[in-house]
């Protein structure tokens, strides 16, 4: 694992106006992410990781701070077509198959058909979902349906992957199931991945370093370097150092909720 | 929202026998309701009628027949209510009596290789068909080019849409008379043009609407997946916004193409044609032979129900090709 750095945020904040006055979404959040990170983003509804994850994308524009991805603005970031971006709704296009829905992407970056084939059948593979190319999205179940959108944002040569609380609507079963999934895709892809989630497990079991945040204003209040080791079995989740990192990261929620 | 489509897949779930007997059941109810006001409608003509045959009738003249009422006159003279279901000349004509009109006027022209006399309605319905068909064209073109520009511009959304909600706010029939005028000055001969571009004045309108309901219909997630690609406006366009709307677009061109046909018929009243649906339906009043003005209006009816249903068929097509549940 290298050390470069894949996202630099410094000071960054970002304050909505709103009819109630300001809302400070995000505060003064400086954090570096590294190339091939895993890196998760915990914290109740508010703190501004969503909002911190859509800054990364150049989806929501900071008011201060800055935000670098790759070495360049997330603007530039965005038009280089540096990462991809899970949604938290699956979002495919109803009126595309799985494999079109997957084809979108490199329809608009230009590559070749041939090439798209080729890709199309390589990233579904990679999601498990070979041979559902011709299936609309609601002949799939919620969890198919976000492994296809998984598969679209792979599809095409962003080493950055952005998720927002991806598995966040389906049932822990099959959130267990895609969990497990995505390290193997990780290992696989050596992709840097930022995930928001809500579950402190998934978030323990998952990441290489876990950012918990706190809201009002929403900030960093503790970043965690997750000591388990690359190789995380679902069973992992009942050992000692599991338990004592999810403590830690409970800790850190606790702590950073203020109830003023 | 592109799965509330389901309403028409699920009224295929309901068995054909049940759907088929709910709608025999409004029309029949439609029917004797019809024939039960046959009687109040025509006992006037129909004791007219009989006067002049001599009958005894009370009271014996059409004077004094004025100021009594319907159901009093058909109380009094019983006898003659039945004689108000076979009149030459009714003011309400029976169901029967307009489907044999309609068939000596179709299918009787047919069979006697007359399909295009100026009796038939064949013929007057094709007239009235190609104005709706170019004032459908014309309207749909304007309603969806419209649309395209108040999605992309929010200047030309203002200074555009309340002209489209104004434009129908005054009423066809007034506005018909100037067209036609208007055209023949700048030197259009003819009423195929006029007619379609009243024809599709009304048409343009639901188009505009829909389809600008339709461009919009992207959601915020849908449109912000785009931007993480880096996507041009154009591709944007293409790729989400054309389709989205696409079922929007479908039940517009339902609506918009029976205003277009309103709207053909409306433009034959006015303009003294001598053919077409509407000019039957107008020549039927001037002449005083309602039978010739219901004929008309059924075959109105009848191609209206034509057009929809062949939208209907098409969009089904095209949705289940795009993946809808039917």
């Amino acid at each position: 694992m290298t050390t470069e750095t894949a996202i630099k945020a410094e000071n960054l904040s970002l304050t909505f106006q709103t009819n109630d006055g300001p809302v400070h979404a995000l505060k003064d959040v400086s954090l570096d992410i590294n190339k091939g990170d895993f890196v998760s983003f915990i914290g109740p509804s508010g703190c501004g990781k969503t909002t911190f994850l859509r800054c990364m994308a150049d989806l929501e524009q900071p008011t201060g701070g800055s935000i670098m991805v790759n070495g360049v603005s997330a603007r530039e970031a965005r038009k280089s077509r540096a990462y991809g971006y899970v949604f938290q709704h699956a979002g495919l296009y109803p009126w595309r198959t799985i494999g079109r829905n997957v084809r979108l992407p490199l329809e608009i970056m230009g590559y070749p058909k041939a090439e798209q084939d080729a890709r199309i059948k390589k990233v579904l593979e990679l999601v498990d979902l070979a041979g559902f190319e011709k299936k609309f999205p609601w002949q799939l179940s919620g969890g198919m349906q976000q492994r296809a959108s998984i598969a679209r944002a792979l599809a095409f040569d962003a080493d950055i992957l952005l998720m927002d609380e991806p598995f966040g609507a389906l049932d822990e079963i099959v959130r267990d199931h895609l969990n497990e999934q995505l390290l193997k895709l990780w290992a696989k892809t050596q992709k840097t991945i930022a995930f928001v989630t809500h579950s402190i497990p998934e978030a323990v079991y998952l990441s290489t370093k876990i950012v918990v945040m706190s809201p009002r204003p929403g900030r960093i209040s503790d970043v965690i370097e997750n000591p388990l080791p690359a190789d995380r079995p679902l069973d992992i989740r009942d050992t000692q150092a599991f338990l004592d990192v999810a403590h830690r990261v409970r800790e850190g929620l606790r702590a950073g909720h203020s109830y003023d | 929202m592109w799965r509330t489509g389901c309403a028409k897949g699920c009224a295929r779930g309901i068995p054909m026998t049940k759907t088929a007997l709910s709608v025999l059941t409004v029309l029949a109810s439609i029917v004797v309701i019809w024939y039960l006001a046959v009687a109040p409608m025509n006992i006037r003509v129909a004791l007219d009628q009989a006067e002049r045959t001599g009958a005894a009738i009370d009271p014996p003249s059409a004077v004094e027949r004025r100021n009594i009422s319907v159901w009093t006159l058909m109380a009094q003279n019983r006898e003659h209510i039945a004689d108000g279901y076979s009149l030459e000349r009714p003011r309400l004509p029976t169901p029967a009596q307009v489907g044999q009109e309609l068939w000596r006027t179709t299918g009787e022209m047919v069979l006697k290789g007359r399909t295009w006399s100026k009796r038939s309605l064949i013929y007057h319905g094709w007239i009235t068909l190609q104005s709706t068909f170019w004032g459908f064209l014309l309207g749909t073109t304007i309603g969806i080019v419209g649309a395209i520009a108040i999605v992309q511009s929010r200047v030309i959304e203002m200074s555009v849409m309340p002209w489209a909600i104004i434009s129908q706010a005054i009423p066809i029939v007034a506005l018909a008379p100037m067209i036609i005028v208007l055209s023949s000055q700048v030197g259009i001969e003819g009423r195929g043009f006029p007619k379609a571009l009243i024809s599709s004045y009304l048409c343009f309108f639901p188009v505009l609407v829909g389809m600008v309901k339709g461009l919009r219909s992207p959601t915020a997630e849908q449109l912000d997946l785009l931007k993480t690609y880096s996507a041009s406006g154009v591709q944007r366009f293409m790729k989400l916004r054309v389709p989205a709307s696409l079922p929007y677009l479908f039940t517009s061109l339902k609506i918009g193409i029976a205003a277009a046909l309103v709207g053909a018929i409306v433009g034959e009243l006015p303009t003294g044609a001598i053919s077409g649906l509407g000019a039957r339906i107008l020549i039927g009043d001037q002449f005083g032979t309602p039978l010739a003005i219901w004929a008309a209006l059924f075959a109105a009816a009848i191609l209206a129900g034509v057009l929809v249903t062949v939208i209907d068929r098409a969009q089904q097509m095209l949705l289940r090709r795009m993946g809808m549940r039917s």
